[in-house]
């Protein structure tokens, strides 16, 4: 390096034996400290890349279709996609149903059919379960297989149910994603909105910016005076108040949520309270709406707004807001030109840690909200539990890892900086 | 070797010895403590532990059990869409009947392939009897805030409210899945309800409307019946209207691949007894699906429970089709209008 950057003064040659040695040396060193690295980036990839993979494989995987009805895929692939299909499909259909291997792959069928079109559900179980039909044998006519099918339920007749079989026969699908943010495909496969009833996603994913952001200001307003201060006191002082600070932090958060249910509601201590006072005549309706969600959450996020804050307060010398009072600053003046600038990367950091977690929180809105208080996660555990439709919560899972990171985008865009934690 | 693990070992040696355990898995609640006094301390007496669990209705962790083969449940208590769905997805042991008893003991609704009624329970409307002397009577009035001013609670979601709203907006019980079924009843069911949204509190848990009711949060509430039941046990006086209220069953499951099949056979034997399902409805106004447990339960008990003659003359059976169907779907339109 040192002959590179200084040609005026060529270094005597090394000896080849000296370089190769240092080379290893120096290799060594390296892969030594990659050693060293080695277990936290294996448990890195274990339990962050490797399942935010699996979320976004199962957010385009559609294996159902294609894996149970592989002839209808074929016959229906030279389908125009209007009115009923062709007799073959129909034939198709009724062989590929008599030779799934199992029950289950035709409930996943059943499944994933029914939330393109509800109704699919029973009508792919009923015919499954009808099997073996007469007009259904390999060897009888196209045109007996379709007769046999529309007996046994005339829906089949319905063109709906067969294009969502020639959409999804391909094992990769855009719908759920498209689904995520309420488009989807029509049977032609152009990419239109959903149906105005339909429409849910949009808005409850402004909801959750909308929630996160009240939730963010609230906590910088109470955190930044708290912070100050503790940053003012003598270090004993501040270690025992922020012992007050982090004893709530490390109570469950489930335990916090009911307490607040204790002290919110129309009986309960706040409302006692406040009448009690004469402030009001009858019960403010502090919970189960948006009020509660926000007075909870905010409530539990204050310590990741004060730490940061604390920290970077600090560091900040009060020597600084002295000399700009002592030249002549009216105090308030120096406080917002002098002091508050140099506390932004706290302001920055906290506040982006808050408006983060708050954008995955699930439990205190279900408690503590109304039905239209709940934020995105709410509905990626109602896909996950109650429809056990997991492509559409891993694609709700995916639409909400995209958004916070154009988020920190943002952020980093804004401040020019990386994320500091004091 | 220390002596604190000798000491644990020795514990062991002293407890009573089972040959087996089983994890029976149930909702939680009065409803636990219910089955725990009828089906898990005397079916201990046949020598298998019964370790149970609660949990909140989530499919997915069975879907996971049975999709890893690492099958740690081995009695789950599910509502009546799981069965049918997890039957036809192949996360539930097919049943054998001929070791739980006989088929024509039972309800029709109460037999199925993958699971077996485990009881009875009603979705109705309740208020509270102190505060309110006439209660509503029909949906009609549950959705009047003129007659009756004040907020009511109901369930997060559209299950239940779609077919109360079609009720309350004059369709017969008989009908309503009929209504339902086509795009002008669920129009229907959701513009009644948009009439009634400003005064709804929405709730979540099944514990929550008796405590709502009692704090005086709502005027009335949808409520599982046997919840207001349990509330009433301690002292309280809550009042249940049965007209329209819908009625439905949860079932016993095996989850596929168990290691404890046989036992876990035995203990969905013992709970579909006569004896032990009347046991249960002494605990908890649920009632019974074996239709013998009823000469077992003396007139008091009988007329608490939602299979009473006079409480299901105008209820409506849930239609675990039409939601297996369309439930999807329509919960998706709820989150839309709730946002709205």
């Amino acid at each position: 390096m040192s002959t590179a950057l200084n040609p005026s003064l060529p270094a005597p040659p090394a000896p080849p034996g000296l370089r190769q040695s240092l080379a290893r040396a120096d290799r060594q060193r390296k892969l030594r400290a990659i050693a060293l690295t080695l277990p936290l980036l294996l448990f890195l990839a274990l339990t962050f890349l490797v399942p935010i993979g699996v979320l976004l494989k199962r957010a385009v995987e559609n294996p159902e279709v294609a894996n149970a009805l592989p002839r209808t895929a074929a016959a229906l692939a030279d389908w125009n996609r209007e009115g009923t299909p062709p007799a073959e499909a129909y034939a198709a259909l009724g062989r590929d149903l008599a030779n799934l291997p199992d029950s289950a792959d035709a409930g996943a069928l059943a499944r994933r059919l029914n939330s393109e079109v509800p109704g699919a559900r029973s009508l792919v179980m009923a015919t499954y379960r009808a099997l073996p039909l007469p007009g259904l044998a390999p060897d009888s006519p196209a045109a007996d297989a379709k007769a046999a099918l529309l007996a046994l339920d005339e829906r089949w007749n319905e063109p709906t149910y067969w294009q969502a079989i020639a959409s999804n026969s391909s094992r990769w699908t855009p719908a759920y994603l498209l689904a995520a943010v309420d488009l989807r495909r029509d049977a032609q496969g152009t990419i239109e909105r959903v149906e105005p009833e339909q429409r849910a996603f949009g808005r409850i994913l402004l909801r959750t910016f909308e929630i996160s952001l009240v939730v963010t200001l609230w906590c910088l307003l109470l955190a930044y005076p708290l912070s100050y201060w503790l940053s003012t006191l003598s270090a004993r002082r501040a270690n025992v108040l922020m012992v007050v600070v982090l004893v709530p932090f490390w109570t469950s958060i489930l335990v916090r949520v009911a307490a607040w249910i204790v002290l919110l509601q129309s009986e309960g201590l706040v409302n006692h309270a406040l009448i009690g006072l004469h402030l009001l005549d009858r019960p403010l309706a502090l919970l189960f709406n948006r009020t509660g969600v926000i007075i909870s959450m905010v409530h539990i996020l204050l310590p990741f707004m004060i730490l940061p804050l604390y920290s970077v307060m600090k560091n900040v010398p009060p020597t600084y807001l002295r000399a700009a009072v002592s030249l002549g600053s009216p105090p308030l003046a120096a406080f917002f030109r002098v002091y508050v600038p140099q506390t932004y990367p706290g302001i920055g950091a906290g506040a982006l840690l808050v408006f983060i977690l708050s954008i995955g929180y699930y439990v205190t809105p279900a408690l503590l909200g109304g039905a239209d208080d709940q934020m995105l996660s709410y509905y990626i555990a109602q896909y996950t539990n109650v429809n056990v439709n997991w492509g559409m919560a891993a694609a709700l899972g995916a639409l909400l890892l995209a958004a916070t990171m154009v988020l920190y985008a943002v952020y980093r865009r804004v401040t020019n900086s990386e994320l500091s934690l004091g | 070797m220390n002596k604190s693990l000798l000491a644990a070992l020795l514990a062991g040696l002293a407890m009573p010895a089972f040959a087996q355990q089983i994890t029976v898995v149930n909702f939680g609640g009065a409803n636990a403590n219910a089955q725990k006094k009828a089906y898990y301390e005397p079916f201990e007496k046949t020598g298998i532990k019964v370790v149970p669990v609660e949990y909140n209705g989530e499919q997915a962790k069975i879907k996971a059990m049975v999709e890893t083969k690492k099958v740690t449940w081995d009695v789950v208590e599910v509502e009546s869409p799981d069965v049918a769905r997890g039957c036809d997805e192949g996360l539930f042991e097919k049943l054998d009947y001929s070791k739980i008893g006989n088929k024509a003991d039972f309800l029709p609704a109460a037999v199925t392939e993958c699971g077996i009624g485990v009881f009875v329970w009603s979705t109705v409307m309740a208020y509270n009897g102190d505060k309110l002397k006439d209660g509503p009577a029909t949906w009609a009035d549950f959705f009047d805030t003129k007659k009756f001013p004040g907020k009511r609670g109901m369930r997060k979601g559209a299950r239940y409210n779609v077919e109360f709203a079609l009720m309350a907006d004059g369709v017969k019980p008989a009908d309503v899945y009929k209504v339902l079924a086509t795009k002008e009843g669920a129009d229907r069911a959701f513009k009644k309800m948009t009439e009634l949204k400003p005064s709804i509190q929405w709730w979540e848990a099944g514990a929550q409307p008796p405590q709502f009711l009692i704090a005086g949060d709502v005027v009335m509430s949808t409520v599982y019946n046997g919840r207001i039941d349990a509330a009433n046990r301690e002292g309280k006086n809550l009042k249940i209207s049965w007209t329209g209220g819908i009625y439905d069953l949860d079932y016993w499951v095996i989850p596929k691949g168990t290691p404890n099949k046989d036992a876990a056979l035995k203990f969905i034997a013992f709970a579909s007894t006569p004896d032990a399902q009347a046991e249960y409805a002494k605990n908890i106004a649920y009632g019974p699906t074996n239709t013998k447990a009823l000469a077992k339960l003396d007139a008091k008990v009988l007329g608490n429970l939602p299979t009473a003659p006079a409480n299901a003359k105008e209820a409506l059976q849930f239609d675990l089709k039409f939601w297996a169907d369309q439930g999807e779907q329509l919960e998706k339109r709820f989150a839309s209008w709730a946002a709205q």
